[in-house]
């Protein structure tokens, strides 16, 4: 690769920090903010997995009383949110943020300064939710705040109200952001049908969000002028209907599924034709599938309430719609399958975490469909059979497609490589310790255990007593199994061996560029002429269509001689978006405490904090008032700053 | 590099597309707190109900943010032609009317509180006052995007060339008042004509 | 910087084929008088077409500021689809809501 001159200008107030400590502070670079996510992603999620072990150390026998009622409900409150807001949905922005750019061939988001703000709000949000066990206790009554439970102070779910909604700006923002990311700025001939299908995924799931966040901020906006400042939405006592937070919180909350799980179907997606060395089965099934699971993903959202007031014509109907969006399921499910049939397999880690996936997935959306059937439904609702079903789905399906995720693209954040044998060890103890923990809770919950119960009943007998014990050992085979991968994680980071640019022999324009990743991504920006189009850099097809490696050169990019004169310039870092997200604790605070100081000093830090943002002097000029634009002849998609 | 490269994909600029993709989004956003006000219009505990509405005077402040929006357009025509003197004075007029509607909404909702329609009385009210106090506060910040427009036109940082920025911030204004244009017939004239039947 | 600077010129081209201020100001009369007409149903009984009579007056209004005031009609048809999907999503799902809960104002199982 020809090495051009990155040009920083460093405008005068403008941090210019490349390294050290302010860099993260004041980054602006997708790469930098994804790899922020990732490793905040990793604390919250030791913090759940805490939580957890909380709940199954108490359930490990019948009667137990480790754990009071008021802590145990405020655990599997926490538990899930965190699980949820804080360690799924980020995590699959981690790998948005990293690879959107990369895969569709550009130097950044559109927006970067509103990635970082994205990120810094996210992370405030989530320390913001966690400073509530501290400050009277943390909400505790479930992460689906059913009213008029939660319109009672005793269950602390106005941090749940402000937070969610802190979390929630995060992710539209974040939304916006990576559509106009992928609409505006891929490579000139990456078309539609040429993208990853992990950018369609993104695509789809970005677009849910856009759609569904709306929904439960109106819901938590109206939980917390209820819990705080005494409107009457939902409560009975005046004629406000409770069911119609259920609505609201489901005409979010089923969307939010596929939120969680199509990034990681993308990212297997782009697994498995690695590491069978085929192109993907059926590329425009799977994209339509996805996009069809997020469009029927809005009708199915009242599955949730069967034993809820709804009525029969109501629960035949969603029945149904429910029934239907397991056949794009079940479709992307065969495309994945036909992907491996014949393809030369290697049995990396990445490629074992996303069988691993098909298979778990698999199971939780078989019981998932028995949870459509409305009959079984009423026998299953708030059982331990539906724990068991979600876990699957979201444990199961995303994590296992998300750590799929890490494995394969940590050569490319890190240009190291993770170690294979303790990956497979952690993939096969992984494995091993999530069946044993949530496969018994399919039988004990049939078995009448009910879930949100902070004792587990003696009289339910022993063999329910035996499922949970063997819950409880499989939480703890599982965490063992988490410290294999974090020391493998670590002991990588510092020593693992040198990955080379491309050590999957991989298909998408991410592998074009060096890894660990330049800060400027491209040195050219590609011009796609297929799918897969780094594949068909590598490789031509003989006659009998297998492949054979292009003579080495030709798969450089042909346009060496314009590069060496190109100046790319790159988005400047900043401070306001840190500085400016502040805001959100005094606003936050304020809101759960009904001060209208705090409310007041949030709102100006905001207001002052943007005003700091929009007249902050731009390197390169203003965009649509260019400084300096001869220069710029080549800087391809440039971002506004 | 070819051609098409310095070109964004669509052909747009980023920032327009981002405020059309949040604008969309918002629909999602008043949809619900309409559908909640529709569902609570005879849940009133007792307490008033829509007819304690004053619809003549709703009328004037809903007039009124209409017709904003015909400043702000002409704030923006104003702009791409170059025109920064008569885009401040737009922007300006627009952002009066602005001013006008909101204290309409703090006149009338004092007016409501007096006569016993509270934030806490009523299913209704509460979510009368909630659809009703989120409009209004997407038209405190359009003021205070306006306002901000008017000062940082003044200081040079907005160009006669960055017309954009003005349209931008149309866009929004132009929304909110979509908006209101759905309120004042789904929140006020039809559940009134309703109950005077 | 180019990017921005190419949807620009097709920013000021747009300008020239954009409506003259006389032409808003006629667009805004229009508005004027629908509105009007609106608030004319409080005054005068129009019986039952009054309810129909609004909610088509408010979809005229409705186009008529996005399509003239924001450019709807000369920009380009993604920005149309953006706002328009996002409206007929909230449409359908909330008329959804709505008449699930109506449906079952007596709660049985």
């Amino acid at each position: 690769m020809s090495s051009t001159e990155v040009e920083h200008k460093g405008y005068s107030g403008r941090p210019r920090a490349q390294s050290g400590f302010t860099a993260w502070l004041t980054t602006t670079d997708h790469k930098k903010i994804g790899i922020m996510y990732f490793f905040t992603v990793l604390v919250f999620f030791f913090l759940g997995g805490a939580e957890s072990g909380l709940i199954r150390a108490q359930l490990a026998q019948a009667e137990q009383s480790l754990l009071t009622e008021e802590i145990y409900n405020q655990v599997f409150t926490m538990h899930g949110i965190t699980m949820v807001f804080l360690v799924v949905m980020p995590l699959s922005a981690a790998f948005f943020n990293y690879l959107i750019p990369l895969m569709i061939g550009a130097r950044d988001v559109a927006f970067p300064r509103l990635n970082a703000f994205s990120y810094w709000v996210y992370l405030f949000g989530g320390i913001f939710l966690y400073t509530s066990f501290f400050l009277g206790g943390a909400p505790n009554g479930s992460w689906v705040g059913y009213a008029p439970l939660s319109l009672d102070s005793v269950s602390n779910m106005a941090y749940y109200a402000v937070g969610l909604q802190i979390l929630g700006v995060s992710s539209l923002a974040a939304a916006v952001n990576f559509i106009v990311t992928i609409l505006n700025m891929r490579a000139p001939g990456m078309t539609f049908m040429r993208m990853p299908v992990f950018i369609w995924m993104a695509l789809v799931t970005n677009f849910l969000l856009l759609f569904a966040l709306p929904i439960i901020a109106v819901a938590l906006f109206m939980l917390h002028a209820d819990a705080v400042l005494g409107a009457q939405f939902f409560n009975p006592a005046t004629g406000g209907d409770p069911i119609l937070w259920q609505h609201l919180f489901w005409l979010f909350g089923h969307p939010e599924v596929y939120i969680m799980i199509l990034p990681a179907m993308g990212i297997v997606s782009e697994i498995l034709p690695v590491g069978s060395r085929k192109p993907l089965f059926g590329y425009a099934a799977v994209v339509f599938a996805g996009a069809a699971i997020g469009f029927i993903g809005f009708g199915v959202w009242a599955h949730h309430m069967f034993t809820s007031a709804i009525g029969p014509v109501a629960r035949s109907a969603f029945a149904l719609s429910t029934m239907f969006i397991a056949v794009p399921t079940g479709i992307k499910i065969f495309n994945w399958v036909f992907t491996m049939w014949g393809g030369k397999l290697r049995f990396t880690t990445p490629m074992l975490f996303s069988i691993g996936f098909i298979s778990m997935f698999t199971i939780g959306g078989l019981s998932g469909v028995t949870h459509a059937i409305v009959p079984h439904n009423a026998q299953q609702h708030d059982t331990y059979y539906v724990v068991a079903h979600f876990h699957y789905v979201l444990f199961g399906g995303a994590l296992f497609g998300l750590i799929a995720g890490i494995y394969f693209w940590f050569p490319k954040v890190t240009g190291k490589m993770m170690s294979e044998k303790l990956g497979k060890m952690h993939f096969w103890t992984w494995l091993l310790g999530f069946n044993l923990t949530f496969g018994p809770m399919h039988m004990s919950g049939l078995l009448g255990q009910p879930r949100r119960t902070a004792v587990l009943p003696g009289e339910l007998g022993s063999t329910v007593e035996l499922y949970n014990l063997l819950s409880s050992l499989g939480f703890v085979v599982l965490f063992f199994s988490a410290l294999v991968f974090l020391y493998n994680l670590i002991t990588s980071i510092k020593s693992g061996e040198a990955s080379g640019d491309d050590p999957w022999d991989a298909r998408t324009l991410e592998w074009l560029t060096p890894s660990p990743t330049p800060f400027h991504n491209f040195d050219v920006i590609p011009t796609v002429t297929h799918r897969d189009e780094f594949w068909h850099r590598k490789y031509a097809e003989d006659e009998s269509g297998r492949a054979i490696p292009v003579p080495a050169g030709a798969s450089e990019d042909h346009d060496e001689a314009g590069a060496h004169d190109e100046h790319i310039h790159m988005p400047d870092p900043s401070y306001w978006p840190l500085v400016q997200t502040l805001g959100f604790f005094p606003l936050g605070y304020g809101l759960v405490y009904l001060n209208w100081w705090l409310i007041g000093i949030g709102i100006t830090w905001l207001v002052v904090g943007m005003y700091g943002w929009i007249i902050e002097p731009v390197a390169e000029g203003d965009d649509d008032d260019p400084v300096d634009d001869q220069h710029d002849a080549t800087a391809p998609t440039a971002a506004a700053h | 590099m070819s051609a098409e490269a310095h070109a964004t994909t669509l052909g747009m600029d980023h920032r327009k597309l981002a405020m059309w993709t949040f604008l969309g989004s918002e629909f999602l956003f008043f949809g619900a707190f309409v559908s909640a006000y529709l569902l609570y219009l005879d849940t009133t505990a007792g307490g008033p109900g829509v007819e304690i509405f004053d619809i003549p005077f709703t009328s004037v402040s809903s007039f009124v943010l209409l017709m904003s929006s015909l400043t702000m357009v002409l704030a923006h025509s104003a702009h791409s032609r170059g025109d920064l003197r008569r885009m401040r004075l737009w922007v300006l007029a627009t952002a009066g009317q602005g001013m006008v509607f909101l204290g309409g909404q703090v006149f009338e909702f004092t007016v409501f509180y007096r006569e016993g329609l509270e934030l806490g009385g009523s299913p209704f009210a509460s979510s009368f006052f909630v659809l009703t106090g989120f409009h209004g506060i997407h038209v405190f910040v359009g003021i205070l995007l306006l306002l901000s427009l008017y000062t940082l036109s003044l200081t040079g940082k907005i160009k006669p060339n960055q017309d954009l920025k003005t349209e931008m911030i149309g866009l929004y204004w132009h929304f909110v008042d979509i908006i209101w244009v759905i309120i004042f017939t789904v929140v006020y004239l039809i559940p009134e004509i309703a109950v005077l039947d | 910087m180019s990017t921005t600077e190419a949807a620009e010129a097709t920013d000021q081209h747009d300008a020239h084929d954009h409506p003259t201020p006389r032409q808003y100001v006629n667009i805004a009369v229009v508005l004027a008088v629908l509105t009007a007409l609106e608030v004319s149903t409080y005054f005068f009984d129009f019986g039952v077409i009054a309810i129909p009579l609004l909610v088509v007056l408010m979809i005229v209004k409705f186009i008529y500021v996005a399509g003239w005031f924001m450019h709807l009609k000369f920009d380009s048809p993604i920005f149309s689809r953006m706002m328009y999907g996002g409206l007929t999503l909230a449409l359908v799902l909330y008329a959804l809501t709505i008449t699930v809960i109506l449906l079952d104002q007596a709660p049985t199982l």
